[in-house]
């Protein structure tokens, strides 16, 4: 079983994953220079699928590659670039690794990334995914054929609470609990009532205490990356008052930060939210900074803490 | 005779639904329980509901010009006088689509329950698919 998977599974515990950022030249050093940062705090790590629709190491080679290096990865696997056959090899793949953690989801198209020319696939969508894997978990290929002994896995999925329809995204998280996911890494929402609302209606209908809820948040350097958020990211605005406070301060960095801070304080303090997902693009001491200023290192396990000192020697 | 039937039917059924639906022939059709909108229609042909790219607009992720085809179907479900079976199938977890059934009639495919088949590692189509 997974840490993540106990840590959700205990239900006491303030989750916190992140994301690694994609690796393109850097190789295995490259890894290890972002778990150096990141380790130290995070429960779980995501090894992205072509994030944003861009090509980079694969999603199963950085698992692995974290796994390795002794930190829990969560396997990102998206529809747009793999069909079924491939989607059900690199799950059971990686799980041939020790990759338990799996979070499923459609994925942006390929229209976001820098080749927009590629053929998509979306041979499966997110829910048909989280079954297909949950699939797997249960002993079987999706043709029936036998996979013993069956991997353990653990499965996820992302929701946006902020796209429209609103009030269909609870609907939409149920199908994907009912599918097989655990654990929900949401999208980043810059409108805190869209999240509140969200939070509640799954909470009304129960939804949060068969999945945890991870609102993600995103760090960021100042107003012209929330300015690119709100611009190209489908289906993530950004308020303009939000943009413009950013944008006015002096120290744009360390507003961007607290922006960050206060969205973290907020998603925390929703009954039902269970931990937050991180999303990095600042490279920097701000995310351990995040932590620490949240007070969630305290709630971190004593395991956790030797197990992270060991691995940072 | 019936084997010669068969594809003009799907003529048929593409000369009827085309114009209405702009079908895609994926030869199993789910239309009564999208609110009578194609999902593959969508640019991802999502069959479970509107991914996280809807714009603030209501816009589709992949033609912005184009209004989300789910969340189309999400507001034609409640708002066209469609049976209550359809509408509450509305939620149901479709299963990923055969793609040997594309081009072939799915009306045909309804009458002979072709396309009620489902890879047996996913189970029944009705089963486990319940959103609580």
């Amino acid at each position: 079983m997974s840490r993540l998977e106990r840590l959700v599974e205990d239900r006491s515990a303030t989750i916190v994953t992140a994301e690694l950022p994609v690796v393109d030249g850097g190789g295995l050093k490259d890894v290890q220079h972002h778990l150096n940062r990141l380790a130290p705090w995070a429960d779980a790590i995501n090894a992205t699928d072509n994030a944003a629709a861009h090509a980079h190491a694969s999603n199963v080679a950085i698992a692995i590659a974290i796994q390795q290096a002794g930190v829990e990865p969560i396997l990102q696997v998206v529809c747009r670039d793999k069909n079924r056959l491939a989607i059900q090899a690199d799950i059971v793949g990686a799980a041939m690794h020790g990759v338990e953690n799996v979070a499923l989801l459609t994925g942006d198209d390929v229209t976001a990334g820098d080749e927009p020319e590629t053929r998509r696939v979306f041979d499966l969508d997110g829910p048909q995914a989280i079954k297909v894997a949950r699939t797997l978990a249960r002993g079987t290929y999706l043709s029936g054929r036998r996979l013993d002994p069956a991997p353990h896995l653990f499965l996820g999925a992302v929701e946006n609470p902020a796209a429209p329809p609103a009030e269909y995204r609870v609907d939409r998280m149920a199908k994907k609990i009912a599918a097989g996911a655990r654990f929900f890494q949401l999208q980043i929402c810059y409108i805190p009532a869209r999240l509140e609302q969200f939070v509640q209606r799954a909470r009304d209908r129960g939804l949060t205490t068969q999945a945890a809820v991870l609102p993600t948040i995103c760090l960021l350097r100042g107003a012209r990356a929330l300015r690119f958020i709100d611009e190209h990211v489908p289906g993530i605005s950004v308020p303009s008052e939000t943009i413009d406070k950013v944008a006015r301060s002096t120290d744009q960095a360390e507003a961007a930060y607290q922006l960050a801070l206060s969205q973290a304080g907020h998603a925390l303090s929703l009954p039902g939210v269970r931990g937050i997902h991180i999303t990095d693009f600042r490279h920097d001491e701000a995310a351990a900074r995040l932590v620490e200023e949240l007070g969630l290192r305290q709630s971190l396990s004593k395991e956790h803490d030797a197990h992270n000192s060991a691995f940072a020697v | 005779m019936a084997s010669r039937l068969i594809p003009l039917i799907a003529r048929a059924e593409h000369a009827v639904k085309a114009p209405v639906f702009d079908c895609r022939m994926c030869g199993q059709c789910v239309l009564h329980s999208t609110g009578m909108t194609c999902p593959m229609t969508c640019p991802k042909t999502l069959r479970n509901g509107p991914c996280g790219g809807v714009r603030a607009d209501g816009g589709c992720e992949v033609k912005p010009e184009m209004r989300c085809v789910w969340l189309r179907a999400f507001e034609r479900s409640r708002s066209l006088p469609l049976p209550p079976v359809w509408k509450r199938e509305f939620n149901d977890l479709r299963p990923p689509v055969d793609n040997r059934l594309k081009g072939s009639s799915s009306w045909v495919n309804l009458l002979d329950g072709r396309d009620q088949k489902t890879p047996k590692g996913w189970g029944p189509l009705h089963a486990g698919c319940e959103a609580s």
